[in-house]
């Protein structure tokens, strides 16, 4: 008994459970319908590719683990949420595939730009807009929410002007691979494994994760201890918009076009999601990389769970809304609090019996 | 006593109003010849934006608490789908509908605030559940365009033209043209006015204000603060759900992409009309101007045909970014005079 309570007093308990949860649904349904019950499972090799549901997860949840990075930073530091990471996304797409292409062509099979050029510029002008958002915030006191609200807006507008209002087609083998595969395992997973890696590097060996925690915890108290906490939050607003950069080249590279009104299209509400999944408090302070980092990958599982089970894509954001619910109502004090009080009433009640 | 009354808040909200009236007269001189001039083109603004205006009234109270409503788009979708399907598949009757759509609103609010006061869970995280809740509904409902054309009193709601006995013009086939409005214009401004007279006339209304200025001073003052934040999300999807109705009677259809980031032009609109997200601080009135500006936007950018519509957002952005500066400025001056 005691076990179990210290188990689930772990901080990574809630997003491994909910993890595991969708695993074992996965596990009941493939029994049900009859198919080997760890379909789930299974990897297999097809045409030199891996191929399978667990990475299909993996694969599909690549940009959303990297948001996911950042938009932790981002809320840790400042108590707030980065919304424009998604319009961000489209507009990295945007700007990359408009030099890769020249301006107002909509379809090439060759580069007008070398290659880097383009991706170095999507992935900077992403930058530049964390460093809008972290100058609002940092410097200007404007919530989070209403800061990036401004690029939330202007973000997929300013792509699209870049874009000239259409798709642009970039069909160029050396940039479709972003996207696709090096040698048997999906480029994705290899640079959400490397953003992810780096971030927990940095954060373990630099003193950045802790000065980060500290200004969540108390902005005014860490200035006084001698951090630039304006500072720190403006970096973590330029981490942010990096990791949307990266998401961006990888999302616009797995349909190798800039489809800007789709591209990252309500990412930002995945990315939040997945921070608050992995235990993390919306309200700042300590943060847990881990936990947030399967917590977009659960939301990935949970919905390649439910289009194996036959929802559209369409009707799938009402199982989504309700697995969100239950899990922040279990994490909610109050909840808690109501729990602890009955335990305490029974254990009492226990005590006059015996 | 009289300079004392022109407070911060009262300042922006003038900003709001004299920046609209420089827009709007911009674009009369601009595109004059394009009949920006006509009186008909300011009532079209009002009657594209008539059910953001209603979302809006919803979506500043609930900031006015501190707090934020972002399913307001997709609860619209979903009171357009359900008047779609249970016109056209179940054959009910119109004003049933309208009543049944109220009534879902108001549990919808109901469960959310309940939620955000009483599980203290944070708002943004419970309304974006309600978000992906409603527009999953929508789509559980029917994943397709569903055109309402079988109901006599809509069609007819919906066709009715209020006209002005003043402002017309004979257009070039020489006939009068009578500038008017829909129903759901006044339905929406009635909606204002309704929500100004809670706001500031009424115990509840004062609560609220209350509550966003300050949760332990309200707390203290003896206000139950919980109960006035559930209210407060009641209300805000009621309010939605008239602005739904009013939505659908514009657009006589449901369809699963219907009114997508509507909450944030709600937001945005508040913003610009000088509402802080801290709370406390709007105006139902700024918030109406709000909508006229981004009306008055898009508006413009329809009007001259050749700019690409992503430059309304560009705009809308632009303004956001010099009101939300102006509102840090405001609190930075507030700050020193203390």
């Amino acid at each position: 008994m005691s076990n179990l309570k210290k188990l689930t007093k772990m901080r990574l308990f809630l997003p491994v459970f909910s993890m595991i949860l969708v695993m074992a649904i996965n596990v009941v349904y493939d029994i049900a319908s009859g198919n080997a019950p760890f379909n789930f499972f299974t990897i297999s090799l097809n045409n030199g590719v891996l191929y399978g549901r667990l990475i299909d997860v993996l694969n599909r949840g690549s940009e959303v683990a990297i948001l996911a990075v950042g938009m932790t930073l981002v809320v840790s530091a400042s108590a707030g949420t980065d919304i424009s990471v998604g319009s961000v996304m489209s507009l990295t797409g945007g700007m990359c595939c408009m030099l890769l292409a020249g301006y107002g062509v909509t379809n090439v099979s060759e580069y007008a730009m070398p290659l880097w050029a383009g991706i170095g510029a999507g992935v900077l002008i992403a930058c530049v807009c964390g460093l809008f958002n972290g100058f609002l915030v940092a410097y200007m006191n404007i919530q989070p929410m209403v800061a990036t609200l401004i690029l939330w807006s202007a973000g997929r507008a300013v792509g699209l002007l870049l874009c000239n209002s259409q798709i642009v087609y970039v069909r160029v083998a050396s940039f479709q691979k972003i996207g696709a595969y090096v040698g048997a395992i999906p480029t994705p997973i290899l640079i959400a494994a490397a953003v992810v890696a780096i971030a927990a590097l940095v954060l373990r060996f630099t003193a950045l994760g802790t000065y980060i925690q500290s200004v969540g915890i108390n902005k005014k108290a860490s200035r006084i201890a001698g951090l630039s906490s304006a500072k720190i939050i403006l970096l973590c607003y330029v981490i942010c918009g990096l990791c949307a950069g990266i998401a961006g080249i990888v999302a616009t590279s797995r349909i190798y076009s800039a489809d800007t009104n789709n591209i990252g299209l309500n990412m930002e509400l995945d990315a939040i999601l997945s921070v608050a999944l992995g235990g993390n408090s919306l309200g700042g302070g300590k943060f847990n990389l881990a936990g947030s980092i399967i917590g977009a990958y659960t939301i990935q599982a949970i919905t390649t769970t439910l289009y194996a089970l036959g929802v559209s894509s369409a009707q799938a954001p009402v199982f989504k809304a309700i697995v969100v619910i239950l899990i922040v109502v279990i994490q909610a004090e109050p909840v808690k609090e109501y729990f602890k009080k009955r335990s305490a009433k029974k254990a009492v009640e226990g005590g006059v019996q015996a | 006593m009289k300079k004392a009354k022109l407070n911060n808040n009262n300042v922006l909200l003038l900003i709001t109003i004299v920046l609209f009236a420089a827009m709007y007269l911009a674009g009369c001189i601009v595109y004059a010849g394009k009949g920006f001039t006509r009186l008909q083109t300011f009532l079209n603004i009002l009657i594209g934006n008539a059910g953001l205006i209603s979302v809006t009234c919803g979506m500043t109270c609930v900031m006015l608490t501190g707090g934020i409503d972002i399913s307001v788009g997709s609860l619209v979708a979903l009171d357009c789908m359900m008047m779609a399907v249970g016109v056209e598949k179940m054959g009910m009757g119109s004003p049933v509908l309208m009543v049944f759509i109220l009534i879902v609103g108001v549990v919808f609010g109901a469960v959310q605030g309940f939620c955000i006061a009483y599980l203290e869970i944070q708002p943004f995280i419970v309304t974006m559940a309600g978000m992906f809740f409603a527009r999953g509904m929508t789509a559980v409902l029917s994943t397709q365009q569903i055109s309402i054309t079988s109901d006599a009193l809509f069609t007819k709601l919906a066709g009715t033209k209020i006209e002005f006995p003043f402002g017309g013009y004979v257009n070039t086939k020489g006939i009068l043209q009578v500038p008017y409005i829909r129903v759901t214009v006044v339905v929406a401004l009635l909606v204002v006015l309704a929500t100004f007279f809670l706001l500031n006339y009424t115990r509840f209304g004062r609560s609220i204000y209350a509550v966003g200025g300050n949760q332990q001073s309200a707390a203290l003052m003896g206000l139950d603060v919980k109960k006035t934040q559930l209210k407060t999300y009641i209300l805000c999807s009621f309010l939605t759900s008239i602005g739904g109705i009013c939505f659908c009677l514009n657009t006589m259809n449901g369809t699963v992409g219907q009114a997508t980031g509507l909450e944030m032009s709600a937001i945005s609109s508040a913003v610009i009309g000088g509402t802080l997200l801290t709370g406390g601080v709007g105006n139902v009135f700024g918030s109406l101007f709000g909508v006229l500006i981004n009306g008055t936007i898009s508006s413009l950018v329809q009007t001259n045909g050749k700019l690409i519509s992503s430059w309304a957002n560009i705009v809308t952005a632009i303004l956001l970014c010099f009101f939300i500066l102006l509102q840090a400025v405001f609190a930075k001056v507030k700050e020193r005079n203390k």
